[in-house]
């Protein structure tokens, strides 16, 4: 039953969850170093611990990311 | 800071000025002129705006109910206030990127601010309102085993009831029972993405401590994910 694991991921938490403020002061230099194939992750732990469970702040991120990857850009 | 330790190095910090890019440089020397060479650069970024802008309301408009003209009126409404954010807050930038992804992330926020303030001018429910029957299938619960997470439910609604402050209960209700959107919280509350995240971190804490403790999830709350 799934529903059981989807509860207790939404609820889980992580310590190390820098919030939204943080998350969005350094979003440029996250999504460039992921962009880049660098270790973004391991540089900054709370960002993407933030965003993986905060909704707009990682669709802020997706969004910045498809225009660094796109060739418009 | 949400959590419990340190930000993540170089968070919230003053960094030593980084090297721009030669790119980088150009921009920041148009931007700062006077005359027409500035107003080259701002059509320059506009553009470049615009054009970001409307990729992103595209790759979210699936999930949107907002189409066509007004979708696109959205983009450029974003690409407008996003170049007079950047122009406000030229002296910010520290060169830790390049110029182009640190100014495409404020049309991002900006597109994201305009689609949370056209939901609270057209909402699809009331933000008030509290169907807890839809909460089970929210999560991909299985109508055919009600019988094993009937219980879980009834004692998520009681810690719900219990332990939570009423504003974590607010925006617990708003945001996981009737879906509406983050941004469109900070709006009606008159508040901030941080804080309306804050409060919903802490009652899912809250939530999960108060389950855990009553057997239905595991007790492992000082585990990171």
């Amino acid at each position: 039953m799934n529903g059981w694991a989807e509860l207790d991921r939404f609820l889980r938490t992580d310590t190390r969850d820098v919030g939204c403020a943080q998350a969005m002061e350094m979003l440029h230099v996250y999504a460039e170093l992921v962009a880049a194939g660098a270790p973004a992750e391991q540089r900054y732990p709370g960002i993407a611990a933030h965003l993986r469970a905060c909704g707009p702040c990682g669709e802020d991120f997706e969004g910045l990311l498809a225009a660094l990857r796109d060739d418009a850009y | 800071m949400v959590g419990m330790v340190p930000a993540d190095p170089g968070v919230g910090g003053t960094p030593a000025a980084a090297r721009l890019d030669r790119e980088s440089a150009e921009w920041l020397r148009g931007l700062g002129e006077v005359g027409p060479q500035r107003e080259a650069a701002l059509a320059r970024l506009h553009e470049l705006l615009v054009r970001i802008a409307r990729g992103e309301v595209a790759r979210r408009a699936p999930r949107l109910r907002i189409s066509g003209p007004e979708l696109d009126d959205l983009a450029c409404q974003a690409a407008a206030d996003a170049l007079l954010a950047i122009t406000g807050k030229l002296g910010q930038f520290r060169g830790e990127s390049r110029f182009t992804t640190w100014a495409c992330k404020f049309v991002i926020f900006e597109v994201s601010a305009k689609i949370g303030r056209h939901f609270w001018r057209h909402p699809s429910v009331p933000l008030d309102a509290e169907d807890w029957d839809r909460l089970p299938g929210h999560f991909g619960f299985d109508p055919a085993y009600q019988a094993e997470w009937r219980e879980l439910f009834a004692a998520l609604r009681r810690a719900v009831d219990t332990e939570l402050t009423p504003r974590q209960r607010e925006v617990f209700v708003a945001i996981v029972l009737n879906n509406v959107p983050l941004d469109t919280l900070v709006l009606s509350l008159a508040s901030s993405r941080n804080a309306i995240y804050k409060m919903l971190f802490d009652a899912r804490r809250k939530l999960r401590a108060a389950l855990a403790a009553n057997g239905y999830l595991r007790d492992d709350s000082s585990r990171r994910s």
